[in-house]
């Protein structure tokens, strides 16, 4: 799945934990928490539910480098297991 | 007899709307069952009972609002009979089916309750799955989406209206002292990396987590922070009913307890902490949680606060605060280096604690933190 596909899935999941987003404010390229009220567990939360929903594992090493919605995408398209 | 009374849901609330009783006559209860949800201006609260019995008489109907210290229900003690002068007989009623608890938003279930819709059975397409005021108001064949714009601002109005009443008692009523302290947090952000590194990620802990349990354990040795005043006097607690301040997305804020914080393990302070913040949000909290915190703690660090320096949650006499954790300039060994540290603060009650014990805390809540493997 490309990055461009997984974007209205991971937003899905986004949306759960912040109803009030508006997708339609969000600026491309700037971290999600600071457009997004997101405080440790909801990002945790958030990062488990995409665990859940793609199957991937996101070791906290990574998390750093996963603030912005378009990093998020890519490193998961990198990472989903290829159907056999 | 039993007679079953609405109990203090936290100094801000003295009066509550009944929404439903989660018993019916003839039911038997044991300590810690929830019996009844009674909506306040901060959530849709789950009342449990404290005594075993079976329930005789259920006085309130649902749609009531009632003070609180109001007799709600008259139950038998275990091996008591119904009197001659008595309590109507079990009407032998179908319990509701057995099952799992929804999340369902308090407005929600105030619209249910107003429409006699049992939000419980319905499907959520709310957050987490949690029934919405569309999914009741549709349940009832009754879909006026306008309808739930007053309903979400009588709550936000409500919350606020109690929030004031309750920040204005403690400013007029307590006589704060504040103090601060910067703590290295290096050892303690090490040690959670090196934890989270051999967890998955659903078992991973927040900093939070390791925040709370130094300040359970470190007030073991301070019983003039933990415990309430009240009508004069101070009653220092047994336990740490921690109070945790958690912001609600649509505005203010709820600070239930984490019962018994200084006898969990990490592991289940976590799980209480993600469990208590995800019913506050989805506006479903138990009485006990909300009525009988011993100290508070807030967290304004996510934010980006440097620090806070907090308002004392009647009855309580203190609470703590934390500010963001991030790398400062810090003395190590004669020589500066960037570090990670965070300020931590007590607000205190003067008419408990004194300024010396206030920084005795806090210094034994930096000497806790610098053991993370013992938290």
């Amino acid at each position: 799945m490309s990055p461009d596909e997984l974007r209205p899935r991971v937003l899905a999941e986004l949306l759960k934990i912040a109803p009030e987003l508006d997708e339609g404010e969000l600026r491309p390229g700037e971290p999600l928490r600071d457009q997004v009220d997101l405080d440790s567990m909801d990002w945790l939360n958030f990062l488990i539910a995409l665990h859940a929903r793609f199957g991937v594992e996101i070791p906290e090493s990574d998390y750093a480098g996963l603030d912005t919605l378009e990093r998020i995408c890519a490193y998961l398209a990198a990472r989903i297991p290829k159907p056999s | 007899m039993i007679e079953f009374r609405l109990p203090s849901l936290g100094a801000d609330m003295d009066e509550g709307k009944l929404l439903e009783w989660k018993v019916r006559p003839g039911d038997a209860v044991k300590r810690g069952d929830v019996v009844a949800v009674v909506d306040t201006t901060k959530a849709a609260v789950e009342v449990e009972i404290w005594q075993d019995g079976t329930v005789s008489e259920l006085l309130v109907e649902p749609g009531t609002t009632i003070a609180v210290g109001t007799p709600m229900a008259t139950l038998l003690a275990p091996g008591e009979q119904p009197g001659a002068a008595g309590a109507p007989a079990p009407k032998g009623e179908a319990k509701p089916p057995a099952g799992a608890r929804k999340a369902v938003s308090p407005a929600a279930r105030k619209r249910a309750a107003e429409l006699g819709v049992d939000a419980d059975s319905l499907a959520g397409t709310g957050p987490a799955g949690a029934v919405t005021i569309a999914d009741v108001e549709g349940a009832a064949g009754k879909a006026k989406a306008p309808a739930a714009v007053p309903e979400v601002a009588d709550r936000g109005a409500g919350m606020r209206k109690a929030i004031a009443a309750a920040m204005s008692r403690s400013k007029r009523e307590i006589p704060h002292y504040y103090l601060s302290e910067t703590i290295p947090m290096r050892r303690a952000a090490e040690w959670l990396a090196g934890a989270n590194a051999k967890r998955p990620m659903s078992g991973r802990l927040l900093m939070a987590a390791l925040q709370l349990k130094a300040v359970a354990l470190a007030l073991a040795e301070f019983p003039d922070l933990n415990g309430t005043w009240r009508e004069g006097a101070y009653q220092p607690a047994r336990a740490v009913h921690l109070g945790v301040a958690i912001s609600i997305r649509q505005g203010g804020l709820v600070a239930p307890a984490i019962r018994d914080a200084q006898s969990l393990a990490l592991d289940e302070l976590m799980a209480a902490l993600a469990d208590l913040v995800k019913r506050a949000r989805a506006g479903s909290l138990r009485s006990s949680e909300m009525s009988d915190p011993t100290i508070t703690v807030t967290n304004l660090g996510e934010g980006g606060a440097e620090s806070t320096f907090a308002v004392i949650y009647p009855p309580q006499v203190a609470i703590v605060g934390f500010g963001r954790v991030a790398a400062r300039p810090w003395v190590d060994d004669g020589a500066v280096v960037a570090a990670p540290t965070v300020v931590a603060t007590l607000s205190a009650d003067h008419r408990v604690s004194d300024g010396h014990r206030g920084a005795a805390f806090l210094a034994a809540l930096a000497g806790r933190l610098q053991e993370p493997e013992k938290l």
